[in-house]
């Protein structure tokens, strides 16, 4: 075969998977093998590298269809547990969103608002098996008469509840500061003033798409871990945006690709799934993700072998900057000085505080692992790829 | 409007005289007595919550210290439940006094409740609502 070393396609990993013999590590684990080894020897010894990521994901939500009423009715208004649903979709099809707080909710009336629940815990209620009140209203039609309906829900008696978050596992994210003179409340979480703290939101070495870093293994089709099931990559995020400032080893400097993902609520963990409340900003929901990334050359190895030292994200203001919407780098930080607690800014000590959970981060990659080991998780061709960069 | 459950030990000395009416005359401040006692040896016990202006309230707490009496303002807990935790680290943000920190590299979120001051923080600041607040209802049996 006139084939490099270590190259290899997702069917021959597959038939390794079958086989039992694939070779299956972490992504922190192989930032360890890459810098002993080398990319060339981990692309032959390494099928795949698995990733994970667990936190806060605004652009989340659910599609859901409960199911026809007697008498019948098209719902075009309709609320679960009060927090309301989009209903102008057709008769009983709604789609609740994440960051929808309950109806009644103070909001941010009394500044912070504690936004305790909203559509994330919706869904994490449903998740978890919990009863949901749906309570729908509608204007009456010849074939849809009802205009009224209350109604108890359980994930178990829904006809289809699907998980559909249109943007998630954002590669790479800000490090928020905040320069003004007064605390903030932001989706990056409490920023004391004067860069009294740096808050940041990725899983760094273990972030799926800063292991991928020009979407060259996923798009649409990808099987991945999500909500704790198996779920499936369907395109690229709302906000996906190849075109930023790469470093050296091409991975965004700042926020860049993202995911549409979805799958079945009915297969999910809550566990994995948990609707947030953040403090004068909004509800949301915690997502976890988990993709694996096949090594199929020495590049992908190379690629999947980067460690948090030489990951790096920007500090952005959200004091004066941000709101204004004038945000610009106030320096590069590497995800190992993030990790270690205290960043130097200014010539000062900032204390790091992260909003993703590395620790579950690390559960996701492991399972993951396990899932491929097992043999219960095979690898899928993406039918389409995602919006790239020459690399 | 400040409020804080606090617990208030009265040397026999004083046990007579109507000092919590003075708080509400001198400063301002409602309460709300969820216990109180004498003992067999004159001393006497109060546990209720103080509700005020927070000038007025320390004012009043330096009052009833001046009168020789042990106000303790242990009436309440945090407790995390660990369920929710999914150990971000958002907490460690506000956190004052260190209690809840993170253990390096392994990056798991520790709560020490020794250290914890019971300043709430954390309660809203917890995007999983994993902090709690729990009245020490031992002081009231």
């Amino acid at each position: 075969m006139a084939r490099k070393k270590g190259t290899k396609t997702i069917k021959e990993i597959n038939r390794r998977i079958k086989e039992g013999k694939v070779v299956v590590v972490t992504a922190d684990e192989m930032a360890e093998i890459v810098k002993r080894k080398g990319p060339t020897k981990a692309a032959m010894e390494v099928d795949v590298v698995t990733t994970g990521t667990f936190a806060p994901m605004c652009s989340s939500g659910a599609f859901i269809n409960f199911g026809h009423s007697k008498p019948a009715i098209k719902a075009s208004k309709v609320w679960l547990n009060d927090v309301p649903a989009y209903a102008g979709l057709a008769a009983v099809d709604i789609y609740i969103g994440a960051t929808e707080p309950a109806e009644d909710d103070p909001l941010n009336r009394v500044h912070p608002g504690q936004f305790k629940y909203g559509g994330g815990h919706v869904i994490q209620d449903l998740v978890a098996g919990k009863k949901v009140a749906l309570r729908a209203t509608a204007y009456g039609t010849d074939c849809y008469p009802n205009r009224k309906l209350n109604r108890k829900i359980t994930l178990s008696d829904l006809p289809y509840a699907v998980l559909l978050n249109p943007r998630n596992a954002y590669q790479n994210y800000n490090c928020a500061i905040n320069l003004s003179n007064k605390t903030i409340y932001t989706y990056m979480g409490v920023l004391k003033p004067r860069a009294g703290n740096a808050n940041y939101s990725t899983s760094g070495q273990l972030s799926p798409l800063l292991n991928d870093p020009f979407y060259l293994t996923l798009g649409m089709g990808t099987r991945i871990f999500l909500g704790g099931a198996k779920g499936y990559i369907i395109g690229p995020g709302t906000q996906h945006n190849p075109n930023v400032k790469r470093g050296k080893t091409g991975v965004p400097l700042s926020p860049a690709g993202n995911l549409m993902v979805m799958g079945d609520m009915k297969e999910m963990d809550p566990k994995w799934i948990v609707g947030v409340s953040m403090v004068g900003y909004g509800c949301s929901l915690a997502v976890g993700i988990g993709v694996p990334i096949p090594v199929l050359n020495e590049e992908m190895a190379r690629f999947t072998g980067v460690s948090d030292e030489e990951l790096f994200t920007q500090i952005i203001d959200y004091g004066n900057d941000y709101p204004k919407g004038t945000a610009h780098s106030l320096g590069l930080v590497s995800y190992a000085e993030l990790k270690s607690g205290t960043m130097k800014f200014n010539g000062k000590d900032v204390p790091t505080v992260p909003m993703s959970s590395y620790l579950r981060a690390l559960e996701i990659a492991r399972i993951v692992k396990k899932w491929i080991e097992s043999g219960e998780f095979l690898l899928t061709e993406p039918q389409v790829m995602i919006p790239t960069v020459k690399r | 409007m400040y409020s804080k459950m606090v617990t208030l030990r009265f040397p026999p000395e004083v046990v007579n005289e109507p000092i919590i009416a003075n708080l509400v005359k001198k400063f301002d401040l409602t309460f709300n007595i969820l216990k109180a006692t004498i003992y067999p040896r004159k001393e006497g016990l109060a546990v209720m919550e103080l509700r005020g202006h927070k000038k007025n309230f320390q004012r009043g707490v330096r009052y009833l210290k001046s009168l020789g009496m042990k106000v303790e303002s242990l009436g309440q807990d945090i407790k995390r439940d660990e369920e929710k935790c999914f150990h971000c680290g958002a907490c460690t943000a506000v956190c004052p006094t260190g209690a809840l920190y993170i253990k390096r590299p392994q990056m798991e979120v520790l709560f020490d409740s020794d250290k914890c001051s019971a300043c709430e923080m954390c309660v809203v600041a917890c995007p999983a609502r994993a902090m709690e607040v729990r009245l020490d209802r031992s002081l009231l049996d």
